[in-house]
């Protein structure tokens, strides 16, 4: 993303808006500028913002004037008067950012837009997470933080070493050179993205070990990490395996998004009709 | 995804906030996927949902590419519930925003009848959703709990600031414009709906709930 300095008139709106607080007034120019190291290529200034086409010299004008006589125009904060953002034409590596994140970009190695991949929400049709299973959803950058693919590198080598298996339909897993070892693809390593998904599965008895893993990665990477965990109701549709060892660990369980089982395969060629 | 999952706040807190939502596993049921997730849009709306959106083209309130300079006195807040159902032209992740259990599970009930054959998901406190499935008779088949925020959690903003930044998972909403919110409604600028608004404009996927962001911003108005 750029932003056209032609048409900028450094209201600061945007400087608010950035999710990784890229964007700031240079004083030597007064114009809204942005860090490209930090920038993550989400679009949320070009797709979020409401867009005037002002003439950016009468509206620098005015603000000058109002300045000078103290005064404050009390404008909409989501507005870029001038619609000076411009995207850019993106090239790899960097296009892995807006890959990662611009949730309106779907990965072309799932299909989904986002971050991930079904995961549990189409557990009903595809029977991704079984009884006596658990699917970890492992979201390094978020919330609004962001992270590097070398830290997340190292969450994945930390995984590989333990012995578990990613999903094939990920982005992330799509993104490494050598899925035993976690090991993900040199060129990228030097990315920074909103966040990433690393999504994985284990029987419900590694849970905790998965879990302890992770802890002790968070502590030497320099971002947050979301936990989602998956599992797979009883014919009751009750789920006793999985929250007694998160409770266990300490986790409160207030909020989950619940699958509840109406979907099921529709097109000729898949054969289930429910799993 | 994980776009609703990871919402702040405690249980209490999502009393007013349930997101009902559809999608079709890729290669197993996204044939003929378009008109059902249609069909689901346009059965949510009877029951008064605060947001509706698909994860393509946005939700309920959108920012505007050539918006009129008098909007600056007169901005028009109404939900475009249409705009949504007409602007879905291939298989997404749909979704409606309830800001009551009761219409979430008047509307899970008129989804089981439906029939769709889609995945559908309710993305709320658990002991809510839980609540939904039974009104409508329905066992849970899985679930996915959100274990919350870790890690360097030092370099995240206050409560208040989560609770409105991350009803938007996909992390379009950014905490310095939820502060700010937060701040120009202390000042009187603008009202908790106002902001509102102009929080979930930015949530490309609509399921930022405005009417839970405006009683957050209402509480924090009087908080330190």
């Amino acid at each position: 993303m750029r932003i056209n300095p032609d048409k900028c008139v450094a209201c600061g709106n945007c400087t608010y808006v950035c999710p990784v607080g890229a964007i700031y007034i240079d004083p030597a120019i007064r114009r809204a500028t942005i860090n490209r190291d930090e920038c993550v290529e989400c679009y949320t200034c070009f797709n979020g913002l409401s867009q005037e086409h002002l003439n950016p010299v009468f509206v620098r004008t005015l603000r000058k004037t109002f300045q000078l006589m103290r005064l404050r125009f009390d404008p909409e904060p989501d507005v870029c008067p001038t619609a000076a953002f411009e995207p850019d034409e993106l090239a790899w590596p960097r296009t892995v950012r807006r890959a990662f994140s611009d949730p309106r970009v779907p990965h072309e190695s799932t299909g989904v837009h986002g971050r991930g991949t079904e995961e549990v929400k189409t557990n009903d049709v595809s029977g991704r997470v079984q009884l006596g299973e658990v699917g970890f959803t492992i979201e390094l950058g978020r919330p609004g933080v962001g992270v590097w693919f070398r830290d997340i590198q190292r969450m994945s080598w930390a995984l590989a070493k333990a012995g578990v298996a990613f999903e094939k339909r990920n982005p992330v897993t799509s993104l490494m050179s050598d899925v035993s070892t976690g090991t993900i693809r040199e060129d990228i390593l030097g990315e920074k993205v909103l966040s990433a998904i690393i999504e994985i599965k284990v029987p419900v008895e590694r849970a905790e070990e998965i879990i302890r893993t992770v802890w002790e990665v968070e502590k030497q990477i320099d971002t947050v990490v979301a936990l989602g965990v998956g599992a797979r109701c009883d014919e009751h549709g009750e789920e006793n395996a999985v929250a007694p060892i998160l409770e266990k660990l300490g986790y409160n369980l207030e909020r989950a998004k619940t699958n509840i089982g109406l979907g099921r395969a529709t097109n000729h060629a898949a054969s289930e009709a429910r799993v | 995804m994980t776009n609703t999952l990871h919402r702040f706040g405690s249980a209490e807190s999502f009393a007013d906030d349930y997101v009902v939502f559809a999608m079709c596993a890729r290669g197993r049921n996204d044939q003929d996927a378009l008109p059902k997730l249609r069909k689901f849009l346009e059965m949510a709306v009877p029951f008064k949902p605060v947001n509706l959106g698909d994860a393509i083209h946005g939700g309920a309130l959108r920012p505007s590419r050539q918006m009129d300079p008098t909007a600056h006195w007169n901005r028009d807040r109404a939900l475009n519930f249409q705009a949504v159902i007409n602007g879905l032209d291939s298989p997404s992740t749909v979704a409606a925003v309830f800001d009551n259990r009761v219409a979430a599970e008047d509307f899970v009930k008129t989804a089981k009848a439906a029939d769709l054959g889609l995945s559908i998901n309710i993305s709320t406190s658990v002991d809510g959703a839980e609540q939904c499935c039974f009104a409508a008779g329905i066992p849970r088949h899985s679930v996915g709990y959100s274990l919350g925020f870790e890690g360097k959690t030092e370099r995240l903003p206050a409560g208040d600031v989560l609770l409105l930044s991350t009803m938007c998972g996909h992390g379009m909403v950014s905490h310095s414009l939820a502060k700010k919110m937060i701040d120009w409604v202390k000042e009187g600028r603008r009202t908790p709906e106002q902001a509102a608004s102009y929080l979930t404009r930015f949530c490309s996927c609509g399921v930022f709930n405005p009417a839970r962001a405006a009683r957050i911003l209402e509480t924090a108005r009087t908080k330190s």
